[in-house]
């Protein structure tokens, strides 16, 4: 049939891809390159961190790829759509480095604030709600503001809001990057098997090295001035990661490549 | 006991003493209450070997209100030592409130109900006092008449009262405030939209907020006449500014990341309007609001000093003052003071109500 | 640097032009369509017919009792009323203008000053706190513009007339902002700041004038503009009460009384003018005081 060879014709396209991406802001100082000649696909259940120093352009191709920026030169492309059109057909679910819930609405009701957006009916909004609040371990504070959570309660909360509308591609700027260590492994892990049950698509921006390693399957490298990537490394780590796999030799030897490549692509003397 | 509070206490035993001394110039019968009272001031002086609760100090000052207002006619013109025992039972409310507010303090604001007894206490002195001087001093009324006598004049005029009430706060308050907030409101969210006119409006809608527009009375009695239309109108131009800057500034109090947020879900601009812009610009509506509320019943009423139909409340005052009604004026100034809070009061109730969520509503950080 | 500066401040006047001229189009456009009217009867009475539409526009322009006039007819009375005539004169609105400036200026000194030595005695004393700060917000929901009149007979019958009892209004109204503004200010430096004043064994006086005070000028500045603005209210309405006083007040009312509207328009305009220089000298001076202070510019 038609659609089927339509359904397996998008199953096969990446769900993002960058070629000869490039982005340049226009500022009162002159131009910023932001990102030069990015070259990257991700493909369908990847789980793909973006490290750098700041300003290596990390945060920024996120962006782009949520059509929040618009690329200055080059092609990308979102299940083979341009990101807008991506973006119109709902294709992602973002979080941000803070959890910018409205302080105005319950837990519940923010989870359903995109739902409410896309016109979802009462029904399937209370039943998407429960489903994504109990993914992330939240049952039981859907009537609770958001000022009455911890801070780590709060990300998993916006975390539930980018899910409960079920996009296949999670996009995930540093979103544990305001927390303690200890509340950040154990959302590390937390998240590890979220990604297994639900079989998305992640990119995950961080500057931590474990973190990165911990999480990953596939680990950009970036840095700045120019904003580009120097290395693209695919990890072998089994799916299956308890915490203390980061112990192992397995895992530094991954962490030692990715330190390895920091450092190539940014020499200190130059830094401000 | 601190040594502003040794001091108070000191000071009221000693003049207690001193003003019970003179006070033996009069006949024993005459004023007992008030001697009574001075005695006991003076064997306040204990408190130096036996501690006294600080309820003592609150019962010392409600007992001298009582002496002093109830000896009032008893000497024309009162003796000095009437006056000592005035300032004795201020200083003994003074320390009352004093040790109150210092035992309360590292409590904070959870007792609610004692926090509330420290202004209440400072409000009803400063009646009692302003009753006692008026009358035992022969206040001129045209100069500030006595509370008790603006309070019996409030009872007597209650129907003229009550149709100043509704010409000026019904008629002209109400229908001009609602239409100055709203359209106020309503221009501030059609000028977002373009950020050439929010750069022409905005700088000039501040501008206008710090102009004496009250000054537009008399055009506006021209161009509406007499009656309550022009007074609403007075209303519209003295709330449509604050109202306007305040949307606006609130309007682009979300933050960037909340906007890109809306951006993500390819939310529309009423969505994000309606989801997110309106509710963070709530505690700025409110503010609007409130500064409207006095700004609303000032305007009406000194639109009215310009001319009125023979009843509003601007008119009983401007009118007053003329005939030398003075218990009249200020019953009526009462009458707006008690409108005027009360309307600023509605609101912020509601503000609590609604922006219930903002860290200055619940007492948080943000 | 500068060029671009320059080119920021064109970006940012250009629209208040843009917006300025267009309330200006629509005033010309009003008082034609207001003045209309009254110009139609005008024109039968005279027997003129079939005016042309531009020579009708300049006739309701130039009405002697509009009942909107035109900008024009509003600065030609301002000129007239100010360079053209004696400054001691009774129609000088320099003279009105000085009467009311004197009031609202020495209203203004007295509030700030009492206003910030309540603030302080606040800020130190928790009784006082206690007690006063409820009834000063309280008062300020009450339309205390009220009173104006009030103080004004009741002082003048004890033989206190002319500038002090107007001024005693300006200083009743200017009070309340300064006093709200400072309490907040002089709150303002966090307990991390204070702490710090602690270890060094500070004294309350040393904490007063090397952290509180510095930390409450913003409030003060902000509290003072709104209070000068309110303190020129103030002077204008407490002279409605006394026709002979003078002041733009006084100017309002009889203007109001004998349909003279461009002398009521001529005399909102010195006012808003007066308001406007006020709120300018008190930003600059807060200019003045944060680059010495160190502070960014804005």
């Amino acid at each position: 049939m038609v659609f089927d060879a339509f359904e397996q014709g998008r199953f096969m396209t990446p769900v993002v891809s960058a070629q000869n991406l490039g982005l340049t802001f226009k500022t009162n100082d002159g131009d910023v390159v932001a990102l030069s000649d990015v070259n990257l696909t991700i493909n369908k259940g990847e789980f793909v961190s973006f490290i750098g120093p700041s300003g290596c352009g990390k945060t920024t191709f996120l962006r782009t790829i949520a059509d929040l920026e618009r690329p200055t030169s080059g092609k990308l492309t979102i299940n083979g759509q341009t990101p807008e059109v991506a973006r119109k057909a709902r294709a992602y679910g973002y979080v941000f480095q803070a959890p910018a819930l409205y302080p105005w609405r319950t837990i519940e009701k923010n989870v359903a604030l995109p739902l409410e957006i896309m016109g979802y009916g009462a029904g399937q909004q209370a039943e998407r709600v429960r489903r994504t609040m109990d993914l992330v371990n939240l049952s039981g504070f859907e009537k609770k503001y958001p000022w009455q959570l911890s801070g780590g309660m709060q990300q998993r909360a916006s975390i539930a809001r980018a899910l409960s509308f079920d996009a296949d591609l999670l996009l995930m700027d540093e979103p544990f990057g305001a927390l303690d260590e200890i509340v950040r492994d154990h959302l590390n892990s937390e998240l590890l098997k979220l990604w297994d049950r639900t079989q998305k698509t992640i990119c995950f921006v961080t500057h931590s090295i474990p973190e990165a390693v911990y999480l990953s399957t596939k680990i950009v490298v970036m840095s700045p001035r120019p904003g580009r990537v120097t290395d693209v490394i695919e990890s072998d780590l089994p799916k299956e990661r308890p915490l203390d796999i980061r112990e192992t030799p397995e895992f530094l030897t991954i962490a030692a490549r990715v330190r390895d490549g920091l450092r190539a692509g940014h020499s200190y003397e130059e830094a401000v | 006991m601190s040594q502003l509070q040794y001091f108070l206490a000191l000071v009221a035993g000693g003049l207690s003493a001193a003003a019970l001394a003179y006070s033996f110039v009069t006949p024993f019968e005459q004023a007992l209450l008030l001697k009574a009272f001075l005695a006991l001031g003076f064997l306040s002086l204990i408190r130096f070997f036996v501690p006294l609760g600080l309820w003592a100090d609150g019962a010392f000052a409600l007992l001298g209100a009582v002496a002093v207002l109830t000896s009032l006619g008893a000497f024309a013109p009162p003796l000095p030592f009437f006056w000592m025992a005035v300032v004795v039972a201020w200083l003994f409310a003074w320390l009352f409130v004093e040790r109150l507010s210092k035992s309360l303090a590292p409590r904070l604001s959870d007792n609610a109900g004692l926090g509330l007894l420290v202004p209440v206490v400072f409000g009803a002195a400063l009646l009692v006092i302003w009753e006692v001087v008026t009358r035992g001093a022969n206040v001129p009324p045209v100069l500030l008449p006595a509370p008790s006598a603006i309070g019996a004049q409030l009872a007597n005029s209650a129907p003229i009262l009550w149709a100043d009430f509704v010409q000026t706060f019904i008629k002209s308050v109400l229908p001009g405030f609602a239409i100055g907030c709203l359209s106020g409101l309503v221009v501030a969210i059609l000028v977002d939209r373009s950020p050439f006119l929010k750069a022409g409006l905005l700088p000039i809608g501040n501008f206008m907020s710090a102009l004496p527009i009250i000054g537009i009375a008399p055009i506006m009695v021209m161009w509406f006449g007499f009656d309550w239309q022009s007074k609403a109108a007075v209303v519209v131009a003295m709330t449509f500014f604050p109202m306007l800057v305040n949307t606006v500034a609130g309007l682009n109090a979300s933050s960037s990341i909340e906007r890109d947020l809306m951006r993500t879900y390819a939310a529309d601009y009423w969505q994000t309007l309606l989801k997110l812009r309106l509710p963070a610009a709530g505690p700025f509506i409110f503010n609007a609001l409130k500064i409207n509320s006095t700004l609303a019943l000032i305007g009406a009423i000194v639109a009215e000093f310009f001319g009125t139909p023979v009843v509003g409340m601007g008119f009983r005052i401007s009118t007053g003052v003329g005939r030398l009604a003075i218990d009249l004026v200020w019953a009526e100034i009462a009458v707006a003071a008690i409108a005027g809070s009360a309307f600023y009061g509605v609101i912020a109730l509601i503000e609590r109500g609604v922006t219930f969520w903002h860290p200055s509503v619940r007492g948080g950080r943000a | 640097m500068d060029t671009v500066r320059g080119a920021k401040s064109v970006t940012r006047t250009g629209p208040i032009i843009v917006v300025l001229l267009a309330m200006l189009v629509v005033w010309y456009a009003a008082a034609i369509g207001m003045n209309a009217p009254w110009q139609t009867t005008l024109n039968t009475r005279a027997g003129l017919a079939d005016v042309p539409f531009t020579d009708f526009a300049l006739q309701t322009w130039a009405q002697d009792r509009p009942v909107l006039p035109a900008p024009h007819q509003v600065l030609g009375e301002i000129w007239n009323a100010t360079v053209a005539l004696e400054l001691t004169s009774r129609r000088s609105l320099a003279y009105h203008g000085w009467i009311t400036l004197s009031s609202t200026l020495l209203g203004f000194v007295l509030g700030t000053t009492l206003g910030v030595a309540l603030a302080v005695f606040i800020v130190h004393n928790e009784a006082a706190n206690r007690s006063l700060m409820p009834w000063i917000i309280a008062s300020q929901t009450i339309p205390i513009l009220a009173i104006a009149p009030m103080v004004v007979v009741g002082l003048g019958s004890v033989g206190i007339t002319g500038t002090v009892p107007r001024a005693l209004i300006s200083m009743y109204l200017s009070f309340f902002p300064v006093v709200v503004g400072m309490v907040k200010g002089l709150r303002s430096p966090e307990s991390i700041q204070l702490d710090l004043m602690h270890t060094y064994d500070a004294s309350p006086w040393q904490t007063f004038w090397k952290l509180r005070w510095p930390a409450a000028m913003p409030m003060l500045f902000a509290s003072m503009k709104v209070g000068i603005a309110i303190s020129l209210v103030g002077a204008v309405v407490s002279e409605l009460s006394n026709a002979a006083g003078g002041g733009l007040g006084v100017r309002l009312l009889t203007g109001s009384y004998n349909g003279q509207t461009i002398q009521i328009w001529a005399a909102l305009f010195i006012a808003a003018a007066l308001a406007a220089i006020l709120v300018m000298i008190v930003g600059a001076a807060e200019r003045m005081v944060n680059a010495r202070m160190g502070a960014r510019p804005a």
